[in-house]
């Protein structure tokens, strides 16, 4: 791994982030986003010469302050139509593969 | 004719909502095949919202101040049963069960939605060449990009497809493709208009926006849509400001800054790279028009927009890889069947996304992973601080700031795709206003050396976009 200083990316960086993203790549792309994302790394070096020590970092452009809404009963059932756009259902919920192999 | 005219007539009964509807359904018919400004285009739909607007006046009611003018929707603006693409094969056939905020109150306006509009996929792109459905060209030049990501709803302003349109802009996707295709493009303070139905990219820095040929019609939109909206927690709260009647007040006695470092120049050692000098030649004589008009004008310093560019492409993707992480192939669009979930996720995302939405999320993934957060999200978060601050100190001297809004005209198609931080660049006048959360929008100014429109864009500070169309409209008189 380079370390934050060098912010040139490995091939094992990219690699290792694809997985974390539930991304897979082959050889070729690899290669090439490697050049890529090291390209944006390293103009974004240019950061580097600031000092910002004392600055406080900044999240959204103004201070968020809880919302929240009147606590009234609706009927806003759209389980129907949710459902309607997923790939596989079943009894009224998300059918998925199994997540941890074979169900005992 | 005006939106405002044509909106007028077809309340006064005099023209039908039909005829305008089947107008501007006709120049798609003879041009969207050269320009693919469309992922959608809703003839069937359009023309039944027309009769039923004509309807309503026939009987004597009033749909609204847009009643009858079609308005063509960014394909990331969701839309009740009609597709939603993005831009991406992820969402192919993906029918949304809800409107947008903005969808909704263009509805309640009379408006009709004629089509939805190609774009980078999920917004990330400067000439829409990252749609998975192929990309949309200049109207103006079709050997040239319309810049992005919401290329296709400037196209369709600019080709007489639509007089209005909608896109959003994280970094410039609104102001950006407007200059490079000679419309109007506006991005509101972030909160303005309701992000509710927005498909999201960088929450902290996305905002719905106006495309038109004028900017009256850009304020006629842009009131259509704005204000408080429940439904959207960072909405803000005040009334929404009065545009169309402030247009004809001109700028005397305003102060007015030129950002330096966003001109470039041989002068100028510390400004961004790359602002064309034909670009900055229009930006100096639209100065020239604004001081005639009676402003003061004079060179500002906002000396860390220079890092803009860097802090975007570090927050801007690490807001793009958590919100996207949604797209797993479990609740909606592409699923790639697989023997386990995790197996599914990633070879349903691996098929789904385009290479610069992976760029982007591995980008992301990578500024947030643990050892590089604080070098890289933490740090970019406190730059986005200078930025704010510098705006700030500028706003204390300037009532508005000046730039140009694309650091060139339309680059040829092609041109850029294989180099990603070079397509970045385009980005890099408009990116500092997202930052901040301030309004700016793009007004065509003549044109370059090669004859393409050139955008100046004026910044206001958050909420001043009264102020901004103010400049904008005394532009829009002046521009050679």
């Amino acid at each position: 791994m380079t370390s934050p200083e060098n912010p040139r990316l490995s091939r094992e960086d990219v690699a290792h982030v694809a997985d974390l993203a539930r991304l897979a790549l082959t050889d070729d792309e690899l290669d090439a986003f490697t050049g890529q994302l090291a390209d944006v790394l390293d103009h974004a070096a240019d950061l580097d010469a600031l000092d910002l020590d004392d600055v406080p970092p900044m999240a959204n452009p103004f201070p968020l302050v809880n919302v929240l809404r009147a606590d009234e009963p609706g009927n806003d059932d759209v389980r129907a139509e949710v459902l309607a756009a997923a790939p596989s259902v079943e009894d009224g919920r998300f059918r998925v593969p199994p997540v941890l192999g074979e169900a005992p | 004719m005006s939106v405002r005219s044509t909106a007028a007539a077809v309340r006064a009964g005099e023209r039908s909502a039909l005829s305008v509807v089947e107008e501007h359904l006709a120049a798609i018919d003879a041009h969207e095949d050269e320009i693919h400004a469309f992922n959608l285009v809703l003839a069937d739909e359009s023309l039944a919202r027309a009769e039923e607007l004509d309807r309503r006046i026939a009987d004597g009611g009033d749909p609204g101040p847009l009643t009858g003018v079609p308005v063509a929707l960014k394909d990331n603006l969701c839309t009740r049963g009609i597709d939603t693409t993005c831009g991406s094969r992820i969402l192919e056939g993906w029918r949304p069960p809800y409107d947008a905020t903005a969808v909704e109150r263009l509805a309640e306006a009379g408006a009709v939605v004629i089509g939805k509009t190609n774009c980078d996929e999920f917004a990330m792109g400067s000439s829409t060449e990252n749609s998975a459905f192929g990309p949309t060209l200049n109207p103006l030049d079709t050997t040239r990009v319309p810049g992005g990501s919401s290329g296709g709803s400037a196209a369709a302003v600019a080709a007489g497809f639509a007089p209005l349109a909608l896109g959003s802009d994280t970094g410039g996707s609104i102001r950006q493709p407007a200059a490079l295709c000679g419309t109007v493009g506006v991005k509101p303070t972030y909160g303005r208009v309701s992000r509710y139905g927005l498909v999201a990219f960088g929450s902290s820095l996305d905002q719905i926006g106006p495309f038109a040929a004028t900017v009256e019609d850009a304020a006629l939109l842009l009131e259509a849509i704005g204000g408080h909206d429940p439904r959207d927690s960072t909405s803000i709260p005040e009334a929404f400001p009065d545009l169309l009647g402030v247009l004809g007040q001109g700028v005397e006695g305003l102060r007015i800054g030129i950002i330096s470092e966003l001109m470039g120049g041989p002068d100028r050692a510390a400004s961004v790279e790359g602002i064309a000098d034909d670009v900055r030649a229009r930006v100096e004589q639209a100065a020239e028009a604004l001081a005639t008009a009676g402003a003061t004008v004079e060179h500002a310093s906002v000396p860390s927009t220079i890092y803009g560019l860097s802090a975007y492409y570090l927050i801007a993707p690490a807001e793009a890889s958590s919100n996207l992480a949604r797209f797993d192939g479990v609740r909606f669009g592409l699923r790639v069947d697989a023997d386990t979930a995790p197996e599914m996720n990633t070879a349903t995302r691996t098929a789904g996304f385009g290479d610069e939405v992976k760029r982007r999320i591995m980008l992301g993934t990578y500024a947030l992973s643990a050892g590089y957060y604080d070098a890289y999200y933490g740090r970019s978060q406190k730059v986005r601080t200078l930025i704010q601050r510098d705006f700030a100190r500028a706003y204390e001297t300037f009532d508005l700031l000046l730039s140009p809004t694309a650091p060139t005209t339309a680059f040829p198609v092609g041109e850029r795709t294989d180099d990603p931080m070079m397509m970045y660049l385009a980005d890099v006048c408009t990116i500092p206003s997202n930052l901040a959360g301030h309004p700016s929008m793009s007004v065509p100014f003549g044109t370059g050396d090669d004859g393409l429109p050139v955008g100046v864009q004026v910044l206001a500070p958050a909420l001043d976009e009264a102020t901004m169309f103010r400049a904008a409209a005394v532009l829009e008189g002046a521009a050679p």
